[in-house]
């Protein structure tokens, strides 16, 4: 059995200050935006670090996602550098990009009835010549990454057929099919169950630690967060606001700046990581409190 | 799977890896089955029809050709029609594939777009004002037919990219429906201007109709159908990603934009060239593209030449049905397809449960 071609984490001995990504100074507005509208990224630095667990956190429309679009070259930013091993990403091909990142994205639904094996493959892409069909090899890389992701029993299934939790592992797969050094993923847990939430947590924990893969999520849940990521960063109105080690991030106060919201953020002994269990939102909603005029709500709307 | 998820990791044994992928074996057999169904019929079917026909005589040279009864049948009265009907049938059934990849809808295709409505437009005006112009065997029609198509495909690509999981069933249809109405309308406006003599020729062509006058309407429409398939040979691996859509595809290295392009162009190109030869036949491009899936599955590198294949086997066989089954009288190959066709297309919109 072929493991994943090693892209052996951190070089023995070499200086640890080379990031495998970094972002400098970008900024980044989508064009139908209203004119005066802040930017969706404000001059946001960051840099992965190679074999690191990146989650980055913030609330609905922080840009989290657009940040993610820019690691990968999805979008380009209106100004700042945004670079893959210390080479600017615009120097790289699509292609060449592929090879060396995969993305995940939040669901993925495929039109036709592909079975889990075509859709793992179809990771080759980048690697296979415009009609080049795929080689032994490639099937074993596959085949590694099915059983990297546990999937393996379900290589003969349709997609379609899949449970929510089997489709976003399938979909890992078929990005660890393209060896890639760099996995970015867009909410990956975001409409699964929580036995889902933890099949996925456990796998990208056994893919950064086993497999020496760099990962960069974004997520709303805040102990997916805290079990399975080493650093952190909080994204709020487009600005980095806080980065860093997780123990150090995921602090009350961070949490009451970002949402707005109490919390209590406690080491967990059974679970063994970070849990945060949210007490009360800091705003009270302005509904909520006892003199709203009733009679204004059922007021006519004017005209 | 066993129940407990910890151990159904470890459980999954190594999963015995065959030594070659499977594709190179699926597509010989593919290309060779699908391959000789189209050489059967394009053989066979000329053979076929209400006036017996002897071989040995249509290929007697002995014979000079004005006096040869049977030559004259093979080769005027049948020879073009079929060739007209496989053109066709390839090209409607291979442009039915990509619209259904490049929307991600496997109820798309060039007539429930209205795209084959809107090459009808473009073919219909050239008709209508002769507009005539002829360099080598290229003429107006099919560029006119091909202008048509591709505005028409516009259309409906704006809609599809200004929603994120491809185009819903309700909206393709709903558009599909708009614009054919639309371009009825004008096809009516247009026909109210011309004589009475084009109004009836139009009328006929409109029914789709592989009555093909001689050699030359083939000769103008198989160079825009080669382009089209030439162009289409780059796009299977590209459609099966763009089918995950378009952020899975360009994360795989897809050059969205290009693919998007290419296809846009060559599915316009092979709907235009189809139409401007035989008018708007119906039903092609849903037809083919699912039962060769339901044969090949639904790898792209797969389907697309099988559809092209069995679309041109199954357009010869329509064809055969249209001008035998009432002969003397012969029916617009249309009629067939869109009797074939329309249970068809209700009982895929039943089986999607929506």
């Amino acid at each position: 059995m072929p493991d994943l071609p090693a892209r052996a984490a951190r070089p023995e001995g070499a200086p640890v200050v080379s990031p495998l990504a970094s972002i400098a100074d970008v900024t980044f507005g989508y064009p139908r935006r209203a004119a005066g509208a802040p930017p969706v990224l404000d001059r946001v630095s960051l840099q992965i670090a190679r074999g690191d667990l990146v989650g980055i956190l913030g609330p609905n429309g922080s840009g989290k996602t657009t940040l993610l679009k820019i690691l990968s070259g999805m979008l380009a930013p209106h100004s700042g550098r945004v670079t893959l091993d210390g080479r600017p990403l615009t120097t790289y091909t699509r292609r060449q990009i592929a090879r060396r990142l995969a993305v995940v994205p939040q669901e993925t639904y495929a039109a036709f009835d592909y079975s889990v094996l075509d859709v793992v493959l179809m990771g080759r892409y980048p690697h296979l010549g415009a009609f080049e069909l795929e080689q032994a090899d490639d099937l074993a890389v596959a085949h590694a990454a099915l059983a990297a992701t546990g999937t393996g029993a379900l290589a003969h299934r349709r997609f379609g057929t899949l449970s929510g939790g089997e489709r976003q592992r399938v979909i890992i797969a078929s990005a660890l099919a393209q060896s890639p050094d760099l996995l970015l993923l867009d909410e990956p847990t975001a409409s699964l169950d929580i036995g889902a939430q933890l099949e996925i947590a456990g796998l990208l924990a056994s893919l950064n630690r086993d497999h020496g893969l760099t990962i960069v999520l974004s997520t709303h849940d805040l102990n997916f967060a805290g079990s399975l990521c080493r650093t952190l960063v909080l994204l709020a109105r487009g600005r980095v606001v806080a980065g860093g080690e997780t123990a150090a991030v995921l602090t009350p106060a961070a949490i009451r700046a970002l949402y707005g919201v109490e919390a209590d953020v406690r080491f967990h002994e059974a679970a063994h990581h970070l849990t945060v269990t949210p007490i009360a939102s800091a705003h009270r909603p302005r509904d909520r409190s006892a003199d709203v005029d009733r009679d204004a709500l059922k007021a006519p709307r004017p005209r | 799977m066993s129940p407990t998820r910890p151990q159904a990791q470890t459980a999954v044994a190594p999963f015995p890896a065959p030594a070659a992928p499977a594709i190179r074996r699926q597509l010989a057999v593919t290309l060779l089955a699908f391959g000789s169904l189209a050489v059967a019929a394009l053989v066979l079917a000329p053979l076929v029809g209400p006036e017996p026909i002897r071989l040995g005589r249509v290929f007697d040279r002995a014979i000079p050709f004005a006096r040869n009864v049977d030559a004259q049948i093979f080769f005027i009265a049948r020879l073009p029609r079929v060739l007209a009907a496989a053109l066709v049938g390839c090209a409607l059934a291979t442009a039915g594939v990509v619209f259904q990849a490049l929307l991600r809808n496997p109820l798309a295709s060039p007539d429930t777009l209205g795209v084959s409505a809107g090459a009808a437009l473009g073919a219909i005006i050239a008709i209508t004002f002769n507009l005539h112009l002829q360099a080598g065997s290229l003429t107006t029609v099919p560029v006119a037919s091909f202008l048509g198509a591709a505005g028409a495909l516009l259309v409906v690509y704006g809609l599809s990219t200004v929603r994120r999981r491809g185009l819903s069933t309700n909206v393709l249809l709903l558009a599909g429906v708009t614009l054919n109405a639309f371009f009825a309308a004008l096809i009516l406006f247009v026909q109210y201007l011309g004589n009475f003599t084009e109004t009836f020729r139009t009328v006929r062509w409109l029914m789709g109709d592989l009555d093909v006058a001689g050699y030359a309407p083939l000769a103008a429409a198989a160079p825009l159908v080669l382009i089209a398939l030439v162009a289409i040979a780059f796009l299977p691996r590209p459609l099966n990603l763009l089918s995950l859509g378009t952020e899975a595809a360009a994360s795989r290295g897809v050059d969205v934009a290009g693919a998007q392009r290419l296809a846009l162009f060559s599915a316009s190109l092979a709907t235009g060239a189809a139409v401007a030869l035989a008018g708007p036949i119906g039903f092609i491009g849903i037809i083919v593209p699912h039962l060769v899936r339901l044969l090949v599955g639904a790898d792209h590198r797969l389907v697309l030449p099988a559809s092209a294949c069995f679309g041109a086997a199954f357009l010869v066989a329509c064809d055969l049905v249209a001008r035998t089954a009432f002969a003397p009288l012969q029916l617009p190959v249309g009629v067939i397809t869109a009797v074939l066709g329309g249970p068809f297309f209700l009982w895929l919109l039943l089986r999607q449960a929506w």
